[in-house]
């Protein structure tokens, strides 16, 4: 029975090894040949050149895993407190723009926060530009937003943010009631009750959360593109431009992407460890 | 022993209309084992979760040591619960479970009684060992609860309540998800920690043999109202109603009418008994006990009936015998074949007279004996039935 069962993910695995074990492969021996086909370390040696791409990638990654995470777990735990209906309301609420094209999501945004864009135009109606210039002795006509760092991060934040929240909710609303309880009759006041038992029990879902928007955000190009104007290179853009770009080095791209895979597979597992050392420190 | 500790006046408790408790009335000694007794839905949890703070009633008081307690939330009461399905904390080890009420507790310092600190590590350490001792469980420390028996998960969770050294000790059904040796075990175990530590125990069942063998008082309850409060004895001997009669042990409940005092007529004959206090010719229910009843030769039988069924029990044989229609369970060391006629007598001392209630009539025949008594008999059975019901 159970034999005949599992010959059902046979088509998965067939898929799996096409289009998830070929492809690392291909990037790690990619990575390590020369443009002749030979074997090189080249590839590696040009790294360094790209450290400020590196940086600024998994710094801007982080910052918007960080505000995923503030924004992400309190309303988690809200909505796990309301009814079943709110809960489906408010679940379809936060999937509902993942029905829209992503691209037509980020695009949206350049026309949200544009020079002479919506925001722009409503902080003019309510003089808020005007008031600026006259506190701080500027001279603008507009808050530059595009093009920014910080535009990056929001187009980060805007359309990863479902996948910290559904993680952690779906963790809180399994929580055992009777835990709670239990905490609050041996004397545990409403913020010990958090962070005694919910905190440490709705960790794993914190962890899956961060994961889920840590690694799209490290690897994304299409946000930094739009939203960043190409000014604040990613990572994934300076791989894109190895493959589809001008500098087209496919070599070189499957190098920057083997480093960076590495690099991210080392943050989770350090994570993970340390996911786990969080709870045992609370428990000590 | 006599010292009252905790009063519920006048309690109503009502969800979306429903009426759930229905003016409960009742105190609570101190040291005393207390237990509610009785079928899902008749409102005993709901009373053990008022009284750890958990609900509130919707009118009456609750009281404890004569302070009005309504509205102080659980973690200021000096109570504390087992829970029903234990509620052991999944991320912490035995040792830190039974912890957690200490390290959440704070106290004035001594040498600055304005300021509150911790308990120290030391005295948390020493009080969490004593209470591992004596749920027998030293050495388990620091294994998660997950890695426990139901058995051993539930003495961790009444170490946990206990450590706090609290007034009183909550238990809702706390062995009910135990198969039966090891309830038996638990509840020897139960009385002896509550004697040793000697603070009340308020404990929810709706396994009567449970209620009889720990408690000091227990309270039966049925749709949102005490029946009867009393010893186990009491309860047993001197059920108030056909509802008691029939929920604790084996009753078989019979249309009666008072001739005078000690003196009952049943089946058109008088019989002798003990209790009084009845208008004369008032109609009455009685309760004979199948143990009490004795089987005589015909001509000297107060009642002659039919044998219909017999059911070997080991000690004792359990027979269905039919008087006028109307099946009675009687217990007998006695062989007697089915169809036999048999004559019966009652001492006056096994016959308990009681005032018609609305429970008359709706219990005490044994025409369905044996589907019924399959069911009585197979304990896991009725739980399974009690669990599923309680989770609709």
């Amino acid at each position: 029975m159970k034999n005949r069962l599992s010959r059902l993910a046979v088509p998965y695995v067939i898929w799996m090894a096409l289009f998830v074990v070929a492809p690392i492969v291909m990037i790690v021996v990619y990575a390590f040949t020369s443009a002749e086909g030979g074997f090189t370390l080249a590839n590696f040696s040009r790294m360094g050149l790209y450290g400020v791409v590196f940086f600024r990638s998994f710094k801007l990654a982080l910052i918007a895993t960080a505000i995923c995470l503030v924004i992400g777990y309190p309303v988690s735990y809200m909505m796990s407190k309301e009814g079943p209906k709110f809960q489906r309301v408010a679940m379809v609420l936060i999937m509902l723009p993942m029905w829209i094209n992503f691209l037509l999501r980020t695009y949206s945004w350049m026309s949200i926060l544009e020079n002479n864009g919506l925001l722009n135009q409503f902080f003019q109606k309510i003089g808020l530009i005007g008031l600026c210039n006259a506190l701080f002795g500027t001279n603008l006509d507009y808050f530059p937003m595009m093009n920014t760092q910080g535009a990056v991060v929001l187009g980060m934040v805007y359309n990863y943010l479902p996948f910290m929240i559904l993680p952690i909710y779906s963790v809180i609303v399994k929580l055992d009631g009777s835990l709670i309880e239990a905490a609050r009759d041996l004397g545990a006041n409403g913020l010990s009750v958090f962070r005694r038992v919910i905190l440490p029990l709705s960790l794993p879902g914190v962890l899956s959360g961060i994961t889920m928007v840590f690694v799209p955000s490290v690897s994304t190009f299409a946000i930094s593109k739009m939203l960043g104007g190409g000014t604040e290179l990613l990572l994934g853009d300076l791989i894109e431009q190895q493959f589809l770009g001008g500098a087209y080095n496919p070599q070189l791209g499957a190098a920057i992407s083997l480093v960076m895979m590495v690099i991210v597979v080392v943050c989770m597992v350090v994570m993970n460890r340390f996911g786990e050392g969080e709870e045992q420190a609370v428990m000590l | 022993m006599s010292k009252e500790l905790i009063r519920l006046r006048n309690i109503c408790m009502a969800f979306d209309d429903e009426l759930v408790l229905n003016n409960i009335n009742l105190y609570i000694n101190d040291k005393e084992f207390l237990t509610l007794l009785g079928p899902s839905g008749c409102g005993k949890t709901t009373t053990l979760r008022m009284i750890g703070g958990f609900t509130t009633p919707t009118s009456g008081d609750v009281l404890f040591d004569g302070v009005r307690i309504n509205d102080v939330p659980p973690h200021q009461r000096q109570i504390n619960t087992v829970f029903q399905k234990y509620a052991l904390f999944p991320h912490l080890n035995v040792f830190e479970n039974i912890a957690f009420g200490l390290r959440m507790q704070r106290r004035p310092d001594p040498s600055d009684p304005r300021k509150k600190t911790k308990i120290p590590e030391e005295e948390i350490r020493e009080r969490v060992m004593e209470m591992l001792e004596i749920i027998s469980l030293k050495g388990f420390e620091n294994r998660r609860p997950d890695a426990l028996s139901g058995g051993q998960q539930q003495r961790v969770a009444i170490a946990r309540a206990l450590v706090n050294r609290p007034k009183v000790l909550l238990l809702d059904e706390p062995l009910g998800a135990l198969d039966l040796k090891l309830r038996k075990d638990m509840q020897i175990e139960l009385k002896r920690i509550q004697q040793q530590v000697g603070i009340t125990f308020i404990y929810v069942t709706h396994d009567q043999e449970e209620a009889l063998t720990m408690s000091d008082t227990i309270v039966v309850m049925d749709k949102g109202s005490i029946q009867q409060i009393g010893t186990p004895e009491d309860i047993y001997n001197e059920p108030k109603n056909a509802f008691v009669a029939d929920f604790i042990g084996e009753s078989n409940i019979i249309d009666g009418l008072m001739v005078q005092d000690k003196l009952v007529q049943m089946y058109g004959r008088q019989f002798p008994c003990l209790d009084g206090g009845f208008a004369p010719g008032e109609p009455v229910d009685v309760v004979i006990r199948p143990e009490d009843i004795d089987i005589v030769p015909v001509e000297q039988g107060q009642l002659t009936g039919t044998v219909t069924s017999v059911t070997f029990k080991g000690m004792q044989y359990d027979i269905i015998v039919d008087f006028k229609g109307f099946k009675w369970l009687i217990q007998t060391t006695d062989h007697s074949p089915e169809g036999a006629r048999i004559g019966i007598k009652i001492d006056p001392d096994g016959i308990h007279v009681m005032k018609k209630s609305q429970y008359s009539g709706m219990f005490g025949d044994y025409s369905s004996f044996s589907d019924e008594y399959d069911e009585l008999d197979d304990a896991s059975l009725a739980l399974d039935e009690e669990e599923s019901g309680d989770e609709e």
